[in-house]
């Protein structure tokens, strides 16, 4: 045990951890040059294509130091915020932590987060200055932000570069050295925790663990505490390039399970394993579960789909526990769920998956927190979607959650980033200087406000010199309104969104005029009205269709023509209409493009 | 029985509405002309059955007669032109003379198509047309006073820069000469990826209304009614017996071959294939002894919704029984709204055929897409 090292890779999204994971699985040989790619862990299409980590992956690689023989487990964590509660499980797992900072960026909203999360847990952190082969690497500044940030002593950074693989051979070293071995009884009862489970669809559920006691052996008989199902190990191993089975995996080691585990459900993040005969007195503290930031509604294209579209959700979930869903119904979409998801990033990419490994193309509404309200009777009841909220006169008061927001950027950027804050309805909460012109603005503020155009506006009036980070920090009472969009006189259930009152006759105009320019022109003249209960706030007309005429059809037009015209057929087909009106897909996330 | 058709893809000037294939550059005339005769020699052409032969571009009345005779005698190698019926020359009024006009009738060319487009002289300059409104008039009284050929002309109405009354008085002009029997009226379309297209977004050219086009648009059935014209085609209008047999074998699915650049060729069944629409390319190929063509397939739907489509254009409308040859439920799952655009007075039913009513005409795309088979 005193030669296993278990640490993660942590910071902020980009600044080089799967890059480096990368150069530490040549350099410890566990994989040779021929297998390479760039950040190979990153196993998943969509990580590949979008060059970005979602979810974690641990890997286990042995390096020989002056004579010794050392198993390093590492895990790789992913940096965008969405996905946070990732990087909590891999630390949870670990005793310490690379802690990588661009030497170009300098330290950022998640270099913060995530180092914090760390040191909670008692991780050791060894401070790496990565890419410091960049033109714009700024060592000796970045590195005064880490000496300030962590109060380490200075020779403590690691300079290195996961490109060029300068300073690996100081990171093997220094985790070796300075991350402490796994504590833990080796002949205790065997006790375990789980941080992670991905589905295979041949193997069924495979779940990854941390020996905190005692040794696995294959065949064992197991059970989760807190679920309390029981299993025998039908395989058990260690997490290489790919799972490999082993018959053992002992106290301090990572290993994997595979034990005819079926539904998803059974195999909770957090829990802990134990023999079933000789079980361990305690359960290891688990993890909170994760709440979902937003909820929007998914609805089939077709709505002859929804059964596969049920279907598809489930699987989806057995490999990302941090969905949640249940079924919805709206008189514009038909049948369709209403899910929960960590951010918009997150939603966008259950989107894409949904389409690329089921094929599924669906319609999703306008995106929204979950609010409380509390009835004039005294109920409490959550709102999950804007069609939830009782009407105006059975509600006291209505409550949205609230965030902490950190934003890091340059000092010429903390006006225009404090307007648009403040706009956003924040309230700044602290003003901290990293170095002489990097500051930390501490906001609190609505959620809501940062899931429609915050990233975006805040990447642009920084000119991308901006970080963000946040963590909910509750609900408070605000003046929160339901407003509603009428086609020619029919309310969109679907277009229906909850908005702070002050902001409501803005949003409502620009709504209508969006919706001008989405909804294509028909027979007859379309009002479009936002209202909010029985007053009109906001209108726009699309004039009737009177013209839609081809001048030429000869030879060459007629195949040109006949496909133009079978597209339009095509997306009308995907159209839904209330009332008499029909109403592409793109109009019900028009809220999210009011600015284009 | 088949169709051919000849493209000429130069033009003396770039019309600013113009998406067709076509280069302002006239130096490669000579090399173009011995290409398009060379992909001839290349063709299977059968030796019989041409019934009609077209020369469109681009502009091909600006070939010297000895190029427009190259033409000619390779297609007169391969196939017998005993048959034919209908030989047309699309022309611009720049071009014509006592000597081009005899130089074509020499050649066999039977009927002309002449690009006018407009009588107005500051709507011709703003579409940069290559000629004057004099020049029109003249050519006009050229052909007249010459004689024997069909002339067909051709207007874009519903522009930016024409107003009703200029419409009426082009349109009464037009129809009024007796050596005239065939009209082509085009309702202004912005094309993208035109300079037109392009104005208009930088707003250096103000969209047409559609009010306008509309007006235009029933001033043109009135006139044309009036005088007891035939609207065969939603472009197309003639005296009675004077229809176009080449553009109206397109609609009726004859086969055709086309030759030149960007031309498109149709078996007469369910394979449609075209030229590269890039001279260079095309030239190399040639030479390259390779035919430079790019095949599409059709599948039932696509036979359906062209027939459909060019059905609903003209005077006679669709037959039902032509679109179950290729969907026989097609009737039954449209039964709502044909049923519906019948009640709103934008479509007829006529024995087993459908045809569209003036104001159907009018945004015959919607309907024609409304009424596609798309899975
Ligand atoms: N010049 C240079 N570029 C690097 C270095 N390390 C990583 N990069 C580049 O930085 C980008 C991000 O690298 P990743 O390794 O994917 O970063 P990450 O931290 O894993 O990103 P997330 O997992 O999405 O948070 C890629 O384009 C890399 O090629 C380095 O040392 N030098
Ligand atoms: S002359 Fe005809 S083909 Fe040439 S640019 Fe003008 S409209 Fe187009
Ligand atoms: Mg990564």
């Amino acid at each position: 045990m005193k030669n296993i090292r278990n640490f993660c890779i942590i910071a902020h999204i980009d600044h080089g951890k799967s890059t480096l994971a990368d150069r530490l699985l040549e350099y410890t040989k566990t994989i040779d040059k021929r297998q390479m790619q760039a950040q190979l862990l990153d196993d998943m299409d969509l990580e590949r294509e979008r060059g970005i980590t979602i979810k974690s992956h641990a890997i286990q690689m042995e390096y020989e130091l002056d004579g010794e023989k050392y198993i390093l487990n590492l895990i790789d964590t992913p940096g965008h915020v969405d996905f946070s509660y990732e990087v909590s499980r891999s630390i949870a797992a670990c005793e310490g932590a690379l802690l990588i900072v661009d030497a170009a960026q300098g330290i950022e909203a998640q270099t913060i987060s995530n180092l914090f999360m760390a040191l909670d847990h008692g991780l050791e952190i060894i401070p790496v200055l990565n890419k410091i082969d960049l033109p714009g690497a700024m060592q000796e500044e970045v590195k005064d932000e880490i000496v300030e940030l962590l109060g380490c002593e200075r020779d403590a950074i690691i300079p290195a570069s996961g490109k060029t693989g300068l300073g690996v051979f100081d990171i093997l070293r220094a985790i070796i050295e300075r991350v402490p071995a796994p504590k833990g009884d080796p002949t205790a009862p065997f006790k375990a925790l789980i941080f992670d489970s991905v589905f295979n669809s041949f193997r069924g559920i495979i779940a990854y663990f941390r020996v905190i006691d005692g040794e696995i052996r294959k065949g064992q008989h197991v059970k989760f505490m807190n679920t309390g199902m029981d299993y025998r190990a039908d395989e058990i191993g260690v997490l290489k390039l790919t799972p490999t089975p082993k018959d053992v995996v002992r106290a301090g080691d990572v290993g994997f399970i595979i034990s005819g585990i079926k539904e998803a459900k059974e195999v909770k993040v957090g829990d802990t394993i134990t023999d079933f005969n000789n079980p361990a007195l305690q359960s290891i503290q688990g993890f909170e579960e994760v709440k979902p930031m937003v909820f929007a509604g998914l609805y089939p294209v077709d709505t002859e789909d929804y059964e596969d579209l049920r279907d598809a959700m489930g699987k989806l979930q057995l490999n990302d526990a941090s969905i949640v869903f249940e079924p919805e119904s709206s008189a514009a979409l038909g049948f369709g769920f209403r899910c929960g998801f960590l951010g918009m990033l997150h939603l966008e990419i259950i989107q894409e998956r949904l389409e690329r490994e089921f094929n599924m193309t669906v319609i999703t509404t306008v995106p929204n927190v979950s609010y409380i309200a509390y009835t004039t009777k005294g109920e409490v009841l959550p709102v999950n979607n804007p069609s939830d909220l009782p009407s105006p006169d059975k509600i006291k008061f209505v409550e949205e959650p609230y965030i902490s927001a950190s934003i890091i950027t340059k000092s010429d950027w903390v006006g225009p980033v404090m307007s648009l804050c403040l706009d956003k309805r924040g309230i700044l909460k602290n003003q901290v200087y990293l170095t002489s012109d990097r500051v930390e603005l501490s906001f609190e503020m609505p959620l809501a406000e940062i899931v429609f155009d915050f990233y975006d506006r805040l990447k642009t009036i920084s000119r991308g010199y901006a970080s963000f980070d946040y963590s909910p920090i509750g609900f408070k009472e605000s003046h929160l309104v339901k407003m509603d969009i009428m086609l020619n006189a029919n309310q969109v259930d679907a277009l229906s969104a909850i908005i702070h009152r002050d902001s409501a006759f803005d949003l409502g105009k620009k709504i209508c005029k969006k919706l001008k320019e989405l909804i294509p022109k028909q027979q007859f003249e379309i009002a479009i009205q936002a209202g909010i209960g029985a007053k009109i706030i906001a209108r726009e007309t699309i004039s009737a269709l009177r013209k839609d005429v081809t001048a030429k059809c000869y030879g060459g037009d007629i195949s040109r023509k006949r496909k133009l015209l079978e597209k339009q057929k095509a997306g009308k087909k995907r159209m839904r209409s209330v009332g008499n009106v029909d109403i592409p897909q793109s109009a019900f996330m028009a809220v999210l493009k009011l600015n284009d | 029985m088949f169709g051919v058709y000849i493209h000429i893809p130069f033009c003396r000037k770039a019309c600013t509405y113009c998406n067709f294939h076509f280069s302002t550059n006239l130096r490669n005339t000579d090399d173009m002309i011995r290409a398009i005769s060379g992909e001839i020699e290349l063709t299977a052409l059968p030796t019989q059955g041409i019934k009609t032969l077209y020369f469109g571009g681009g502009t091909p009345s600006l070939l010297a007669p000895s190029a427009l005779k190259i033409l000619f005698e390779a297609l007169k190698e391969k196939t017998d032109f005993s048959g034919m019926t209908e030989i047309t020359l699309e022309c611009n009024p720049e071009d014509i003379s006592i000597k081009s006009l005899k130089s074509w009738k020499d050649l066999g060319v039977s009927r002309l198509s002449l690009g006018l487009q407009s009588l107005n002289n500051a709507e011709l300059q703003a579409m940069n047309r290559a000629h004057t409104a004099e020049q029109s008039l003249k050519s006009l009284s050229l052909i007249g006073e010459f004689g024997g050929f069909e002339v067909s002309v051709d207007l874009i109405y519903g522009t930016p820069w024409k107003t009703d009354q200029e419409w009426q008085q082009e349109l009464e002009f037009i129809l009024n000469l007796d050596h005239v029997q065939h009209l082509s009226a085009y309702a202004l379309s912005i094309e993208s990826k035109t300079q037109l297209a392009f104005q208009i977004k930088a707003g250096t050219v103000l969209a047409g209304k559609d009010e306008r086009m509309i007006a235009q648009f029933e001033l043109l059935q009135h006139e044309i009614q009036e005088r007891g014209w035939e609207a065969y085609e939603i472009s197309n209008y003639c005296r009675k017996q004077h229809r176009a047999i080449h553009n109206s074998h397109y609609w009726t699915f004859v086969p055709y071959y086309g030759f030149g650049p960007s031309a498109h060729s149709f078996d007469g069944h369910q394979q449609r294939y075209h030229n590269h629409a890039n001279n260079a390319r095309y030239l190399s190929e040639i030479n390259a002894a390779q035919l430079p063509r790019i095949e599409e397939r059709l599948s039932d739907a696509d036979c359906l919704n062209e027939r459909l489509m060019t059905g609903l254009r003209t005077i006679d409308g669709v037959e039902i029984a032509q679109l179950h040859r290729f969907h026989g439920d097609w009737e039954r799952e449209n039964r709502q709204q044909i049923l519906h655009f019948i009640e709103q007075g934008l479509l007829y039913k006529v024995g087993d055929a459908l045809q569209l009513s003036a104001s159907g005409k009018l945004i015959s795309d919607r309907i024609i897409s409304d009424l596609m088979w798309v899975e």
